[in-house]
């Protein structure tokens, strides 16, 4: 089962089976909260703004076609367990995402949690969310899902303007993301997010207004906002760099952020990540936030990403080339690295500012102490949180966030 | 060259005829040197490339001769007096920039005739007249030649008139020749062995010779050509420079023909190198007259003087752990460059370089490329300057060549270097012309037409003006047709004044200018608009102002950045924005900081490049 992959770090090791995850690395495993990621890698059209690892096609190989995919996953999910067994971590949450897992039935996506269930112990709160797009969701299907287990819902609605969808290739109707939530609501599901892009060619204050109202009149209890990134390779990106579309303007960005803030806060949800707001701790996303510790999780599918004890490994992304690799019962990781402590420290920075809470200041060097004195004075970090021993983000400071992680960092 | 009354060092002088060709860049004289190598024999056309005689690539390229080259050639004429009679004829080729002049009038120093060419489709232009003027002073016999005859565009008769008026000869004296076909050339060397004086010189007396060349070769040192003017240099001589008192072993003495070719000796009015083991080129400078150490002559030949740098500019290296390579390609450069003046300055804004003097604008360029070029350097030049002098109202001087040692205080009087500027254009373009050189300070002293249709104008022009943009502003306005020429003309009071550039209030002295007080306006908008678009915005307001003193004269601001934070940072995130960030601080590193404010490197380049005092 050893297979040889680019490795990114100095030692060449992978968890291809159990005793490929080194004492170190599986002695670290239970120290953070264990998360489990699913990824589903289909989209019935890719919209243009997209470049995430996501297939329109059906037909993408053996192991790899939807029909396909919960067994294909399911076989990564046991090889996950026999590496991380014995006694594998107990699983904290879990995120099914994509791509658009709402694509597969759900009994599809359930089989895939009833399985970890069997293989991994599983904590009594377990959060398990799963991404879904507004038009591929039923009644019926959202209360499959939440029969199976599934207690959390991220829905991509992105805006209620009708030409912003336009621009971004979104094929659902401006109302359509509302009612989803209500059905998720009426299901049974106990936490409830709306996606939402700003900043898209054409989108004015008005229709980010819009967007923003439409989102408080359904029943959520989570808001993630998020720039539109003009990412290389997508459509967008060749439709901006033809003249058709005008690249995103940085200030009207940070108009749009600030405005989200004002209104979400307003409505009772406060920000806890830069791009995300929730109305209480409970109704935070607990999964991305073991992201942001830092903590340890295993990514199955293809083009996944994982981290388990201070090694981080990605998969192939094509699903037939993953599926095949689970066929012959051999790793689907592409390349992996091992983290330095420069890598831990700075990764450890780069997440933390970005959050609510923080970071403490002990985690800073020296001179990078200094430097957050200094962004206390020029108002980028909350005096009073600094003066408690940790790095908060003021208003402007989250905007600036990249630029403070560069500035602490040095 | 069988003949040993023409063999090297037994020469009769009345045998020997010496001449330079004068012209313009682009007039065909290389390729006419080319054709005179063939007619005369000395290369077969097989082993023939074009442009013999010019070594450097840069040469080559530019079309333009940089160093003096020489070549002897064996010659009988075919008719007239001294038919069927061998002679040997020395061809030294000049330089043709204004920025060597006095490379020039010692080339043509070593001469007693000068070949004049034009093209026959362009007429003369002012860099000619210029050097005609130098060689008519120099009492050199003239000799009229068009060349290019074989072109379609060919208007012989309209600029045989032309030339006929400027030197006073009688039109049917020009004579005709096609570098490119070889028509006409022979007819040349008869003429030159003809019309130019044989040299003359006391050949028992104490040996003098006049160097109008030194190059420095990585095998051999430095080559020095010199032009014996009295008596003898043998091979086995021990020589002194008379302005030095220095003294040389002789390794090697020869002639060029058109390779270097050792002799026993060069006897009077012998044109040839020597080798002395010498690293230097300082050590055998251009005018310095050579004697014997043993039986020295008393007197130079007169007309030395040291090379006075005109225009000065920072050189730095974009990246600063290649200061000392720079350090060390200016060494090597300084071998073979005794115009070359250099010493270390440190700039805030571009850490360590060099303030570099240079003759001029070409000289400027050809040493930037030959740096960047054989030495692989990346450099920032910042805008050339001249030098200023300054009175105090104390009564103390400053001579500055960096406007960063601009002085402070109460001020009696600044000096700037004027030139005299000769402009032969179309007389369509008068106007135009008239304009630019007034709006760059100029003062018209004189103005001839040379034929109905061609004009000369004579400006008297700060040299400051000059040094920017002037020639392509010039070319652009005439549609290529201009041509310009200048020597220095001492100096003139002006009201200057320095704009600093302030960021943040903090002055970047790699921005600093010495402009007219009327200009600090115009280039202090300029400039600050140009680095408003070239600063990438900060974490804070940067207020770019433009200051005379202590008074702002023009101001931008680049706005503080108000966003920069992903909005997405998931799992499958995190390696690739570590890394993003982390080539983003590499990139934080390479910036040069003005206070708090980061500028990168590209935005001094670009600031720097084209930096004109006043907009096109």
């Amino acid at each position: 089962m050893t297979t040889t992959l680019p490795i990114l770090g100095d030692t060449p090791t992978l968890p291809a089976d159990p005793s490929m995850l080194d004492d170190a690395a599986r002695a670290a495993v239970p120290t953070t909260p264990f998360g489990l990621y699913v990824h589903v890698p289909f989209c019935a059209t890719r919209c243009g703004y997209c470049d995430f690892n996501t297939y329109t096609s059906d037909e993408l190989g053996p192991g790899a076609n939807r029909s396909e995919y919960a067994a294909t996953a399911i076989a990564e999910l046991e090889l996950a367990a026999r590496v991380l067994g014995p006694e594998p971590p107990e699983i904290s949450t879990v995120f099914v995402g994509g791509g658009t897992p709402t694509l597969l039935p759900a009994a599809d996506l359930v089989a895939v949690l009833d399985r970890a269930r069997q293989l991994f112990p599983v904590a009594p709160d377990v959060e398990v969310t799963t991404e879904a797009n507004p038009e591929s969701v039923t009644p019926e299907s959202l209360a499959v899902l939440r029969a199976g287990g599934f207690t959390r819902i991220s829905l991509g609605m992105q805006s209620a303007a009708p030409h912003v969808l336009a621009v971004l290739d979104r094929r659902h109707t401006p109302g359509r993301a509302a009612a989803a939530a209500r059905e998720a609501r009426a299901a049974g599901f106990e936490h409830v997010n709306l996606d939402l892009i700003y900043g898209a060619p054409g989108e004015t204050d008005a229709d980010w207004d819009l967007s923003l109202q439409a989102v408080l009149d359904a029943p959520v209890d989570h808001v993630s906002a998020y720039a539109l990134i003009v990412e290389q390779g997508t459509k967008l990106a060749r439709r901006v760099a033809r003249g058709e579309l005008p690249m995103p303007d940085d200030d009207v960005l940070a108009d749009r952020y600030e405005q989200a803030d004002r209104v979400l806060r307003g409505a009772g949800l406060e920000w806890y990540e830069v791009s995300n707001w929730a109305t209480d701790r409970a109704a935070r996303c607990r999964h991305n936030e073991l992201y942001w510790a830092n903590a340890h999780w295993w990514g199955i599918g293809p083009g996944a990403h994982s981290h388990v004890g201070g090694l981080r490994w990605w998969n192939v992304k094509h699903p037939a080339a993953y599926a095949a690799r689970l066929a012959e019962g051999s790793h689907p990781a592409a390349g992996a690295e091992r983290l330095t402590p420069e890598d831990v420290a700075l990764e450890t920075v780069m997440l933390g500012l970005r959050l609510r809470d923080g970071l403490a200041l002990t985690a800073l060097s020296d001179a990078g102490r200094a430097r957050a004195a200094d962004a206390v004075a020029r108002g980028l970090l909350d005096p009073e949180a600094h003066a408690a021993g940790r790095a908060v983000l003021t208003d402007p400071g989250r905007l600036l966030a990249d630029a403070l992680v560069r500035d602490l960092t040095d | 060259m069988g003949s040993t009354v023409t063999a090297p060092a037994r020469t009769d002088p009345a045998r020997i005829r010496n001449f330079c060709i004068i012209a313009h860049i682009d007039h065909g004289k290389s390729t006419l040197a080319d054709r005179m190598l063939e007619v005369t024999g000395i290369i077969e056309a097989r082993q023939m490339r074009a442009q013999y005689l010019d070594r450097m690539d840069i040469e080559r390229e530019r079309g333009i001769t940089i160093k003096s080259q020489n070549v002897r050639l064996p010659w009988s004429p075919r008719e007239g007096e001294h038919a069927g009679v061998e002679h040997v004829l020395d061809m030294i080729d000049t330089p043709g920039h204004v920025d060597f002049t006095y490379e020039v009038s010692r080339s043509l120093a070593a001469c007693e005739g000068a070949v004049l060419l034009v093209d026959a489709a362009q007429g003369i232009e002012a860099q000619t007249l210029a050097n005609l003027y130098l060689a008519i002073e120099n009492d050199l016999t003239i000799i009229p030649v068009l060349n290019k005859i074989d072109l379609p565009a060919a208007q012989p008769e309209k600029y045989a008139a032309e030339i006929a008026h400027i030197i006073g000869c009688d039109p049917d004296d020009v004579l005709r020749v096609s570098g490119k076909t070889g028509e006409g050339v022979p007819e040349l060397l008869d003429r030159i062995v003809e019309r130019i004086p044989a040299p003359t010189g006391v050949d028992e007396g104490p040996a003098r010779a006049m160097i109008f060349d030194s190059v420095y070769d990585i095998y051999r040192g430095v080559i020095t050509y010199v032009r014996v003017v009295d008596g003898r240099i043998n091979s086995r001589d021990r020589i002194k420079m008379m302005s030095t008192g220095a003294t040389h072993e002789l390794l090697e003495i020869g002639v060029i023909s058109p390779e270097p070719k050792p002799v026993e000796g060069l006897g009077v009015g012998e044109v040839g190198y020597f080798i002395t083991g010498v690293k230097d080129v300082r050590q055998s400078k251009v005018g310095d007259t050579v004697t014997l150490q043993h039986a020295a002559a008393t007197e130079a030949i007169g007309g030395y003087s040291d090379p006075k740098p005109m225009v000065y500019s920072g050189l730095y290296p974009v990246d600063g752990s290649d200061y000392q390579l720079l350090r060390e390609a200016l060494d090597k450069l300084l071998l073979n460059d005794a115009a070359l003046t250099y010493e270390p300055e440190t700039s805030a804004a571009l850490g360590f370089g060099f303030r570099v003097g240079f003759l001029g604008l070409l000289h400027l360029e050809i040493v930037r490329e030959r740096l960047e070029r054989e030495s692989n350097l990346s450099l920032i030049s910042t805008a050339p300057n001249v030098v200023y002098r300054v009175e105090m109202e104390d009564g103390s001087e400053h001579v500055v060549t960096n406007p960063s040692d601009w002085p402070h205080g109460k001020m009696n009087a600044i000096y700037e270097p004027v030139v005299n500027a000769t402009v032969i254009a179309p007389s369509d373009y008068t106007g135009t012309i008239m304009e630019l050189c007034q709006s760059r300070r100029g003062s018209l002293s004189g103005m001839d037409y040379l034929s109905e249709s061609r004009v000369e104008l004579r400006y008297t022009l700060p040299l400051g003006e000059i040094i920017f943009d002037f020639f392509d502003a010039l070319k652009s306005r005439t549609r290529g047709y201009a041509s310009l020429d200048y020597a220095e003309a001492g100096e003139q009071q002006s009201d200057l004044v320095k704009v600093d550039i302030l960021l943040q209030g903090e002055a970047v002295d790699a921005f600093s200018s010495i402009v007219h007080k009327d200009k600090a306006y115009s280039y202090g908008v300029m400039m600050a608009g140009k680095l408003r678009e070239l600063i990438p915005r900060q974490q804070f307001e940067v207020p770019i102002q433009a200051a005379v003193g202590a008074r702002v004269i023009a101001r931008e601001t680049v706005r503080a950045i108000r966003k920069d934070v992903l909005a997405k940072c998931y799992g499958g995130d995190i390696s690739r924005k570590r890394k993003l960030l982390e080539k983003q601080k590499e990139g934080k590193k390479r910036m040069k900081m003005v206070g708090r404010v980061e500028v990168p490197q590209e935005a001094f380049v670009a600031a720097l490049s084209n930096a004109e005092p006043t907009k096109k």
